[in-house]
């Protein structure tokens, strides 16, 4: 199988064409934008905190198919979820597209996250993958403009 | 425009050439001078259309370059030995090479520099400090490279002076008629690139340069993508700088050229101070050498200069007007390949165009459309081109770009718009 299967999966490509939480959010309680200078890449993550908890979560902007696809996905597994657990399922998802390729991957532990475990053969992309997450973080830290991956 | 005979020279006028384009078979023979194209991936010769970023290199520079490094190798310009005298003469022969093929009347006036950018920024931080002062006015064109915007925005901040840019068509031609409103008493240089490395655009250089002169303005044309694919004479173009790149036109990485007419560069300040650019020093006064000299401190990038005279030998063997008939020829072919794929818009369509493919895909994003015709052995590049403001202006993140040069052919056009059609199966 071409290795472009395996970085563009089915998974991928469906979240592409139909991004979940594609929105803009008016009343977020916090909202970010992150952008790639050298792809020129760039999203705005909102969020509506209640107390701790990731009440909702919207992404918007514009992007290649894998920083697309991984916003959406990460924006359905953050829902509801509080902030130290959305900085522990980043942790595992870096830990994920940042291993060497040949390192098997645990499916079980990776969740829906897995299917990202393609880019691991494309070092650039990375960059793509992460994006999302690096912005949410610096969003549910309380920052506030822009936050860039240079 | 016109049939695939007809041509244009650095001036965007076209001129019959005196010997026919390259045949296919011409093309098949000089692709074995570049080892670099016959890299193979999945068992397959890789496809290589990134000639705007980077071209490959012929043997004669490789091996000239490496023929320097094992029986010339000495500084310049220095030493009483034998090497010494050798490399000097490799050297100044190399000079003499570019002056010919840019066609500058006087050796002297060409100045070697690590690349086009590098000879931007010596005109900003020299001509430009020197006369150029707040109020005054610089103009470039929206198309421009960044390394023909940043080097004259920290001038225009260190001097109080503005930048002014001549806006483009749709098609991604300048507008004459804006550009003339520009040139004001206040304008004090233009900078435009000739071939544009987004869009593929020929501007006419020499009207442009007329039109400047007619109020006494100096122009510095930006020719990193024209000196690959075409005749270039800076006499006939008039200009009074012209910056180009070995690596863009087969030659090394990291050495470039400064045309400057003498009366100009004589006036102006050195750039970098140091080695090879004085006559004397003393802890009181510096009396700095003569052209082009004062303008190359340090030990120069000897190996780059030597490669780029065997670049440009190179390419003048072959003819610079039948490598623009051919890749005329073959630009068109690719052309209409794209705009017969559906969903696939060209961006970049004037009427003067060279090698240049730019494109963006309705379902697809640049950077998806690069990496999967990687996989498929097609080298393009996706991104902004270092030209921000130009996709801005054209509304787009950022584009594909397919990139020609001489030693491409009617198969790689085609492993092209194939490798597209698998883009299209993948995010249809």
């Amino acid at each position: 199988m071409a290795p472009n299967r395996a970085l563009y999966e089915q998974v991928i490509l469906e979240h592409n064409k139909k991004p979940r939480n594609f929105r803009e959010m008016p009343d977020a309680t916090n909202a970010i934008e992150g952008y790639n200078p050298l792809c020129g890449d760039h999203f705005t993550i909102y969020v509506k905190m209640n107390g701790d908890i990731v009440e909702d979560i919207s992404f918007a902007g514009a992007g290649c198919a894998i920083s697309k696809s991984s916003a959406s996905v990460m924006t359905t597994l953050i829902k509801g979820k509080t902030k130290s657990e959305a900085e522990a399922l980043f942790a595992s998802f870096h830990k994920l597209v940042t291993s060497p390729p040949d390192v098997p991957v645990d499916e079980e532990k990776a969740g829906r996250l897995a299917v990202f475990a393609g880019v691991r053969e494309f070092p650039v992309r990375i960059k793509c993958a992460t994006l999302a997450w690096h912005t949410l973080l610096s969003a549910l830290d309380g920052k506030a403009g822009s936050v860039s991956t240079e | 425009m016109a049939s695939g005979t007809t041509i244009f020279s650095s001036t965007g006028k076209p001129t019959a050439p005196r010997r026919p384009p390259l045949s296919a078979l011409d093309v098949t023979r000089l692709r074995d001078d570049f080892p670099a194209l016959h890299v193979r991936r999945h068992n397959k010769e890789l496809v290589y259309l990134d000639n705007a970023a980077t071209s490959q290199k012929p043997r004669a520079v490789i091996a000239t370059e490496s023929h320097y490094y094992e029986a010339q190798n000495a500084n310049v310009h220095r030493g009483m030995h034998y090497l010494s005298e050798i490399a000097t003469s490799a050297y100044e022969d190399a000079r003499m090479k570019m002056q010919r093929f840019l066609g500058a009347s006087l050796s002297c006036e060409i100045i070697f520099t690590r690349g086009t950018t590098e000879a931007i920024n010596l005109v900003a931080q020299t001509y430009g400090r020197q006369n150029i002062g707040a109020g005054d006015e610089i103009i470039i064109s929206a198309m421009e490279h960044h390394s023909n915007i940043v080097p004259w925005q920290m001038l225009c901040e260190v001097t109080g002076s503005v930048l002014r840019v001549i806006p483009i068509t749709d098609e991604g031609e300048i507008i004459l008629e804006e550009y003339e409103k520009l040139l004001t008493p206040r304008t004090k240089l233009v900078s435009v690139l000739h071939v544009s490395n987004a869009l593929g655009t020929v501007n006419p250089v020499k009207q442009m340069t007329e039109m400047a002169h007619r109020i006494g303005v100096p122009v510095l044309i930006d020719g990193a993508q024209a000196t690959p694919h075409m005749a270039v004479n800076v006499k006939d173009i008039g200009c009074d700088f012209y910056a180009c790149s070995g690596h863009k036109m087969f030659g090394p990485t990291g050495i470039g050229v400064l045309f400057g007419r003498a009366e100009l560069l004589n006036k102006m300040p050195p750039f970098m101070g140091g080695g090879d650019m004085i006559l004397s020093v003393t802890f009181e006064k510096t009396q700095y050498n003569g052209l082009p000299y004062k303008f190359e401190a340090g030990t120069p990038n000897i190996a780059g200069v030597i490669g780029l005279g065997a670049a440009v030998e190179y390419v003048e063997a072959i003819g610079m007007e039948r490598i623009a008939a051919y890749e005329h020829e073959i630009t068109q072919y690719g052309t209409q390949l794209l705009e017969s794929i559906d969903g696939v818009k060209l961006v970049g369509t004037a009427r003067n165009k060279a090698g240049v493919l730019s494109f963006t895909m309705d379902n697809a994003h640049a950077h998806d459309i690069g990496q999967i015709l990687s996989e498929e052995g097609v080298a393009i590049r996706a991104g902004h081109h270092c030209a921000q403001p130009l996709m801005q202006r054209f509304g787009v993140a950022a584009t594909a770009r397919a990139s020609l040069a001489f030693y491409n052919t009617r198969e790689d056009l085609d492993a092209l718009a194939a490798g597209i059609r698998k883009v299209k199966e993948v995010f249809d």
